[in-house]
């Protein structure tokens, strides 16, 4: 146990020096890392957000939203093609995302069928066949009426491309705020991750997300008397006081029409405004319909709520006008970006938050250092105490092991959060675990009058089993709750299992390689331990 | 050069540890049954990441934080029932709110309010929100993860020894993690995700220190095939008393200095570390070995050698 081959030597060594190496940049400073040849290693330790501060969502898309949408434009698109083709009807109804439609005369119900089965779109069906499905499902009752809803298949498709879809615009929207890094995920089916480092302001990033910035713009009903609303107009708030108006409820033309909109100040009011800029469709649409009602009233609507209801003066045929809503700067400024990104497909829920602010990330790091800085010279004491000649040759492979633990993490580009600390400088308490075994089994073995060289391989020898036995258990619980990985936990569990690495490799290679060395040089009588 | 290096435990050492088993075994067993009915009478204070809800903490720009004030200003907000407490230093407080609802997303509502009332002469470091379906999913993965943690373990004690031995690292184990919840129960320590980290660990670590103590004993199996089993564990806990204690200590001068020193977020956290440290320690002695005399272990090992 105590020959080392040149190879091996030189293979310790290297790995150590290796360590030291990739490890060093965390200890140096951006700017100087910078300045330095390319040559040399450059990784940082990447920090968590509970260290670095930022916010963690996890959001998850409503799409049964888009379903019901879907099913309220099928029920105008039946009553019409109905129409259409004079076929009357006794009854039709909505409810629960299923529409009913019961015929006058039983005997069109061929026709009817045809009619849905046209109106029914290709889907995509069981996810890697390949193959496509029908969106709709229609179910005959005994009664003769018809049941109209989306299939399994659709509502599926519909909920995948919902999740693309909104990925792609929250990308959008988190690049317009200019931070760095932002991790945006899918999780499961209908869930996103969103992750986005050292955020000045959270809530402005929750705002964006939490608006669907589905703008649409419909004339005011010109029909409507104070008294019911008609089915087809709809009653809608202000967004910024409690006035309420009648718009009709097809829009004349929507956001998906928009190229780009900017922040800017109206040149009279000097008020912040939006102004934005349709395509040539849209322009050529907007145009004929402002020539049309000149000296009419028409909503802007966002999300539902009417943001501004101005007069049309004139016919606007350039394609760009401008929003004035009484905005705040950054109220217009937002406004744009999410006009710019488009709307999300369906609204989204934040189910989980942690957000955790620069001061307190900072001031972690700080805690987190003195903890590990105190703990280790703690431990270097006592092992020195406990060992003497020993515990110098094991505290210089927990200074190693530490660096290995940093480099892995470096090269790895792990994440380190507060919790990982915690997992380091316990790390730091049960490396030494390892080489404590060790010596007490060389410490017997000297009781028992071995020579000094049958003591230490004896004792290598016999706390071989142990040490792993103990450490493999060890190991598992880390791998466990690496699965159970909600963020910061990961980062603990990952520092945990890659120290239970290192510290085992330390005390089998660089400890017994240093008393291996000391034992060559000056050949002791017997060993103080 | 080198001074003579101070031994806690001479090698001579021979205490009867199994002479007080009844003692030892019993009283952990009180605190076993106690600690269960605790947990139905008095239950644990769940965290958010298990109950839901909010958690904000805030720290005053200048001067002290004031609870009472405090109290008085959320007060007047109507989210329903608030905890207030100081948060390790003066200047900081920490608001807890509880779900009132099953709607997801709620919360944000919450958050800009008591942000409209606090934000004034405070700052905001930290905001935790947790909604009903996610505190449901992380009780379950909680409670899957330490029982597979539990069963995978004891797959390899069997796998690597002989099955008497998994059933004493498994009393060890429920000891340690039933007693360690207990006394969360007790003191009304905030229960959450980074609890199930810190049980996980003592898993680890309860089960390192067993496993080191099981080796030994058949190590001595092997050697001695004739001595009384209780002498031969006796003698097997008395030559590993010192490295118990040795990795005890050093495990517990960084788990103090994280502790004193690691800041508020995690003390939580290191605390269960701590007292699972001194638990699996104690188990592993009195428990986990006393256990394989009443399962009869096999003596002549000569044969099947596990190593």
């Amino acid at each position: 146990m105590l020959y080392f081959s040149k190879f091996k030597s030189i293979s310790i060594l290297l790995i150590c020096l290796l360590g030291i190496i990739f490890a060093l940049p965390n200890l140096l400073s951006q700017n100087t890392l910078n300045g330095l040849p390319k040559i040399i290693p450059h990784k940082q330790i990447n920090l968590g957000l509970d260290l670095r501060g930022g916010s963690h969502l996890l959001v998850e898309v409503q799409s049964s939203v888009r379903a019901s949408e879907r099913m309220d434009d099928l029920y105008d698109e039946i009553r019409m093609e109905l129409r259409r083709n004079k076929i009357s009807l006794s009854d039709i109804a909505q409810s629960n995302n299923q529409i009913k439609i019961t015929l006058s005369d039983d005997g069109f119900k061929g026709d009817l069928i045809d009619i849905i089965e046209s109106l029914s779109q290709n889907v995509r069906g069981q996810l890697g066949s390949g193959q496509l499905a029908n969106e709709l499902e229609i179910i005959e009752q005994i009664d003769g009426s018809i049941l109209v809803s989306m299939t399994e298949e659709a509502l599926n498709d519909l909920l995948r491309r919902s999740v693309d879809q909104s990925i792609e615009i929250i990308r959008r929207r988190i690049d317009e705020l200019g931070t760095k890094e932002p991790t945006i995920q899918r999780q499961g089916n209908s869930r996103i991750l969103i992750q986005v480092p050292g955020l000045d302001d959270p809530k402005r990033l929750k705002d964006l997300l939490g608006t669907t910035a589905k703008m649409t713009f419909h004339l005011i009903d010109p029909f409507y008397d104070g008294g019911n609303v008609s089915r087809s107009s709809m009653q809608l708030k202000h967004a910024n006081n409690e006035s309420t108006y009648v718009v009709e409820r097809r829009s004349i033309i929507g956001g998906e029409n928009l190229v780009d909109a900017q922040p800017g100040f109206d040149s009279q009011t000097n008020q912040p405004i939006v102004n934005f800029r349709f395509d040539g469709q849209g322009s050529r649409k907007f145009g004929k319909i402002t020539t049309d009602n000149v000296g009419k009233l028409f909503a802007i609507v966002l999300d539902n709520e009417v943001i501004s209801a101005p007069i049309i003066n004139e016919p606007i045929l350039g394609g760009s006008g401008m929003i004035s809503g009484s905005f705040t700067v950054q109220e217009a400024n937002d406004l744009a970006i999410l006009l710019r990104a488009g709307a999300l497909p369906a609204p989204l829920i934040i189910l989980e938050e942690r957000t955790v602010g620069p001061g307190l990330g900072a001031d972690s790091i700080k805690s987190g250092q003195i903890a590990s800085v105190l703990g280790l010279v703690l431990v270097l004491i006592y092992m020195f105490v406990s060992y003497g000649r020993f515990g110098i040759y094991s505290n210089i492979s927990l200074l190693i092991n530490l660096s290995l633990i940093v480099a892995i993490l470096s090269i790895l580009q792990a994440t380190l959060t507060l919790p990982g600390i915690a997992g380091i400088i316990l790390t730091i308490g049960m490396a030494v675990d390892a080489n404590v075994l060790i010596f007490e089994r060389i410490r017997e073995e000297v009781s028992n009058k071995k020579s000094v060289i049958n003591a230490i391989d004896n004792g290598y020898k016999r706390a071989r089993t142990t040490i792993l036995d103990a450490n493999i258990t060890t190991f598992i619980a880390a791998i466990i709750l690496f699965q159970l990985g909600s963020g910061p936990i990961k980062g603990f569990s990952i520092t945990l299992a890659i120290g239970i690495i290192t510290s085992v490799f330390t005390a089998f290679t660089l400890t017994r390689f240093l008393v291996a060395l000391w034992i060559k040089r000056s050949n002791p009588k017997e060993i103080n331990i | 050069m080198f001074m003579k290096p101070i031994k806690i435990i001479k090698l001579d050492t021979s205490i009867n540890f199994l002479s007080k088993t009844k003692l030892f075994v019993s009283l952990s067993f009180f605190f076993v049954i106690a600690s269960i009915f605790l947990l139905f009478s008095r239950g644990l204070n769940f965290g958010i990441d298990f109950n839901g809800g909010t958690l904000i903490e805030v720290q005053k720009i200048s001067g002290n934080a004031e609870v009472s004030e405090m109290r008085a200003r959320l007060g007047q907000l109507d989210i329903g029932n608030i905890q207030l407490q100081e948060f390790g230093k003066k200047t900081d407080l920490l608001i807890r709110v509880e779900q009132l609802t099953d709607k997801e997303g709620d919360q944000q509502a919450i958050i800009t309010k008591i942000s409209e009332v606090v934000g004034i002469d405070y700052e905001i470091r930290r905001i935790e929100v947790v909604g009903p379906k996610v505190s449901a999913e992380l009780i379950k993965k909680g409670i899957i993860a330490v029982i597979s943690a539990v069963i995978s373990v004891l797959i390899y004690i069997w796998f690597r020894f002989e099955w008497q031995f998994g059933i004493g690292a498994i009393f060890a184990l429920v000891h340690d993690i039933v007693i360690t919840i207990g006394v969360f129960s007790l003191l009304q320590l905030e229960f959450n995700l980074s609890i199930i980290a810190a049980l996980l660990t003592i898993v680890g670590y309860s089960l390192n220190d067993t496993v080191v103590i099981y080796d030994r004993i058949r190590e001595e199996l092997r050697k001695y095939k004739k001595m009384p089993i209780m002498d031969l564990i006796n003698q097997a806990l008395n030559l590993t008393l010192s490295r118990t204690l040795m990795t005890s200590i050093t495990t517990l001068l960084a788990l103090l200095s994280l502790y004193l020193f690691g800041g508020e977020v995690i003390k939580g956290f290191t605390f269960a570390m701590i007292w699972g440290v001194l638990i699996g320690t104690y188990s592993s002695i009195f428990i986990a070995s006393p256990v394989l005399i009443g399962l009869n272990i096999k003596r002549d090992w000569s044969k099947n050698d596990a190593e």
